[in-house]
């Protein structure tokens, strides 16, 4: 799709500037494909803050890291991205975001549709318990009344695009529950990616995960990487620092600093920034 | 700048600050008594200083190991992350420099075997400028000065024009006093490798305060070989 | 720090053995206390077998109740009329507590929500008799006369607040997080309510409505003033039924022997088909898990 707005880089902190192509190198410096803008995002619940403002374009086929301490606000920011936020009781959500340019928050817009195009994988795994693995992998689509012509398939494709296949494959009927977490969670996201998201929303997602099973979810967000749009809240800054492209850092609502990753982690531009990063943080 | 939420880590950090500096004021030390020694043919002191290099090279070993224990328990970032990386790479600069001083120490007592030598004016000029960049580097690491660092390295110039100036002159004392010219030769070699080594540290350091790498791009600065 | 240690780990021998001997006493009263709670249940259920599995023969399942000094005869119309009062009543009753149970769960927060509930928990503190003259003023006496129609309608309106609040209960403990995921793939609200949620608190619900159902079952009180009785079988809707419970009421106060032998056998019946239903309810749910 097109995009004009050019300004949204300009309201963020501190532009982002995708990396130079390797010094010398004969690549043409095309011009990033914003695929997510945030444009004044504001949030709150009843008459508290959460966002303050923000506003911060996501580039597309790439790892956004979103930390910050608790209660920054990093979770409520993932959840306007794709109108998760609106659905708790006296949750407001002002300001725009954008995704290919269209505001998601326009009048005309069904939050049921936009959370088709922005997938969601929370924090502890949550398959379906009712239903088998290949029906959780399924339940995007038949639980929207969606006919699949290809059940088996679907589900073989998307079972391998997450590494569970050769895990899983022996019994496929069995319960998602009867999953370890990890696998739970990559079930999960198979049950995402069954519906073809173009962006990829991550809510601590190795937050209840062995270190393991949270390598594994990170191969696979490198592996994404190259077909989806990926955001990831984590808590965990050395997550963010092994696979994000870019992180911002937000704090009290508001974002602090929005950076390539290796600057955030080796030469953060914003005290706040360098104080949290190296556990200085009152 | 706030402390650590983690006490522990930073009294880490201020350890590892602690023997880099020690290991900093010990090879400047090595350096004057090397110097000292040449100039008096001390060869007691000489003899001195050689065996303090022992104590800095187990300074090096020590802290890179403090470095790589902080690197594999903290996973430091940022500030804390450059400040570890400098001085890990900073100890080697250091231990050289005290290997160059040992090999001062060594000419020195080559030559005290051999009747007093006309010492070229320009290698005293040299090691006092090498030394004070020596210093110098050192304090901006300790103050995190990126300023005066930065004045270290440009000043690597001058200490390189003042050993061009002497390589001709003792080139030409080779045909009459062939080992003594070697030597001294050597030494003003020691001494521009001494500020070579002062200048990686300013850099170093520049680096650790702003985050900017500026190895390899004073070059331009420097003026053409005179 | 070792030569204190150690006289410490054995100076704790007697006050160890008291506080053993207080953890037997407690055991021991909690398990003593429980097998008297069992002593009526038991007897009951001895004391039904033993009194009324004399009186079960097939003419008892099969037979209309004879007059009064015929021997023999059955409660055949009671068993079936039993059934349809209770079936009338759960296809009256379960509906609208369940509707109402889901919408408690699931968006029950405001005055609306607050005044269903309470309204509930009264309900289900209501004597069953006051319900059977509530029905009896509200239908038998507006339709002239007693029906299977008014004794259903009694006994769902006992139903209800029970199937509302299980519904409720059941639903709330659904995690967020299943709710969450479905609304992340993109399902409107109605659909993860009754896919998700609904689907996946189902095996408690249904145990719950069979509990509900036994209960009702078992009533008497509101199908006096209802559904009444009929010594014969039952003519329609609109017409008296006989039931297990109230067949049981009549004949127990009767004079006569015979009657009380009936009574006694339809008691014991009574008790083992809403035993069956229990166990059923049971096993249903057990299945449907491990099933899964």
């Amino acid at each position: 799709m097109n995009l004009e707005p050019a300004e949204p880089v300009v309201t963020a902190p501190t532009p982002k500037v995708k990396a130079p192509s390797a010094p010398g190198g004969a690549e043409e410096p095309s011009a990033p494909e914003v695929k997510l803008s945030a444009e004044d995002l504001r949030a709150r619940f009843g008459t508290t803050q959460v966002l303050k403002g923000i506003s911060m374009p996501i580039e597309a086929r790439t790892v956004t890291a979103v930390i910050g301490p608790s209660g920054c606000g990093k979770s409520t920011f993932v959840r306007c991205l794709n109108r998760m936020h609106e659905v708790a009781p006296g949750a407001v959500v002002e300001g725009r975001v954008l995704l290919d340019g269209q505001d998601i928050y326009g009048a005309q817009v069904d939050p049921v549709l936009v959370r088709r195009h922005i997938g969601m994988v929370f924090q502890k795994p949550n398959p379906f318990p009712t239903l088998s693995i290949q029906d959780n992998v399924l339940a995007g689509l038949r639980l929207n009344g969606t006919r699949v012509p290809n059940p088996a398939e679907v589900v073989e494709r998307r079972l391998r695009q997450v590494a569970l296949w050769d895990e899983v494959k022996d019994g496929l009927d069995r319960s998602g529950t009867s999953l370890s977490g990890g696998q739970q969670q990559r079930l999960c996201i198979a049950r995402s990616l069954a519906l073809e998201p173009e962006v990829l929303l991550m809510d601590e997602p190795c937050s209840a995960l062995d270190p393991i099973a949270t390598a594994r979810v990170e191969e696979l967000i490198h592996e994404l990487r190259a077909d989806y749009t990926i955001v990831i809240v984590t808590h965990n800054m050395q997550q963010a620092a092994r696979v994000a492209d870019t992180t911002a850092f937000f704090y009290m609502g508001e974002l602090v600093e929005y950076d390539q990753t290796d600057v955030i982690f080796t030469r953060p531009k914003q005290r706040k920034t360098e104080d949290y990063i190296t556990g200085r943080f009152g | 700048m706030t402390r650590h939420t983690d006490r522990e880590y930073a009294r880490e950090l201020d350890l590892l600050r602690e023997r880099v500096l020690l290991m900093g004021s010990k090879v400047e030390a090595m350096v004057g008594d090397a110097m000292q020694a040449f100039h008096e043919r001390d060869t007691q002191l000489a003899r001195a200083t050689l065996r303090a290099d022992h104590e800095v090279d187990q300074l090096e070993l020590e802290i890179d190991e403090r470095c790589l224990k902080l690197l594999a328990r903290r996973q430091p970032v940022a500030s804390d992350l450059r400040f570890i990386t400098t001085s890990l790479k900073l100890v080697t600069d250091l231990e050289r420099v005290g290997d160059l001083a040992t090999n001062i120490c060594e000419r020195t007592l080559e030559l005290s075997l051999e009747p007093p030598v006309a010492i070229d004016p320009r290698l005293p000029r040299m090691a006092q400028l090498a030394q004070e960049m020596l210093a110098d580097a050192l304090n901006s690491f300790v103050q995190s000065d990126a300023q005066r660092a930065r004045a270290v390295v440009e000043r690597d110039a001058l200490v390189d024009a003042a050993y061009a100036e002497t390589f001709p002159a003792l080139t030409q004392r080779m045909v009459t006093e062939p080992d003594a010219a070697q030597r001294l030769l050597s030494v003003g070699r020691y001494l521009e490798r001494v500020a070579d080594h002062a200048t990686n540290i300013a850099e170093m350091v520049v680096f650790m305060v702003e985050g900017k790498d500026v190895r390899h791009t004073f070059h331009a600065v420097r003026p053409m070989d005179s | 720090m070792s030569t204190r240690a150690a006289p410490l780990l054995e100076a704790s021998d007697s006050s160890y053995k008291l506080r053993k001997a207080k953890d037997r006493l407690i055991r021991g009263l909690c398990v003593a206390f429980t097998l008297l709670a069992l002593v009526p249940l038991f007897s009951v259920l001895y004391y039904l077998t033993a009194r009324g599995i004399g009186g079960v023969n097939l003419a008892f399942f099969t037979e209309l109740p004879r007059p009064v000094g015929e021997t023999g005869g059955g409660m055949a119309n009671s068993i079936v009329g039993s059934a349809q009062l209770v079936g009338l009543a759960c296809l009256f009753g379960i509906p609208p507590g369940l509707l109402a149970g889901i919408y408690l769960a699931e968006s029950g927060k405001g005055g609306l929500a607050k005044v269903i509930r309470f309204t509930a928990d009264v309900l289900a503190g209501v004597p069953s008799i006051t319900v059977g003259v509530f029905v009896y003023s509200l239908l038998v006496l507006t339709l002239g006369r007693f029906s299977m129609l008014a004794g259903a309608v009694a006994l769902a309106v006992l139903m209800v607040p029970t199937v509302t609040r299980t519904t409720e209960e059941l639903m709330r403990l659904v995690p967020e997080q299943l709710r969450e995921a479905g609304l992340g793939l993109g399902l409107p609200r109605w659909r993860v309510t009754l896919k998700i949620t609904l689907r996946t608190a189902l095996p408690g619900i249904a145990t719950g409505i069979m509990l509900a159902v036994a209960r009702v079952a078992g009533e008497t009180a509101p199908l006096l003033f209802t559904a009444f009785s009929n010594r014969f079988w039952n003519d329609g809707i609109d017409q008296p039924v006989s039931s297990l419970p109230v067949q049981i009421y009549t004949y127990a106060v009767s004079p006569f022997e015979d009657w009380h032998q009936q009574a006694w056998a339809a008691a014991f019946v009574l008790v083992v088909f809403i035993l069956i239903l229990n166990i059923t309810a049971r096993l249903l749910v057990r299945h449907r898990v491990k099933g899964r």
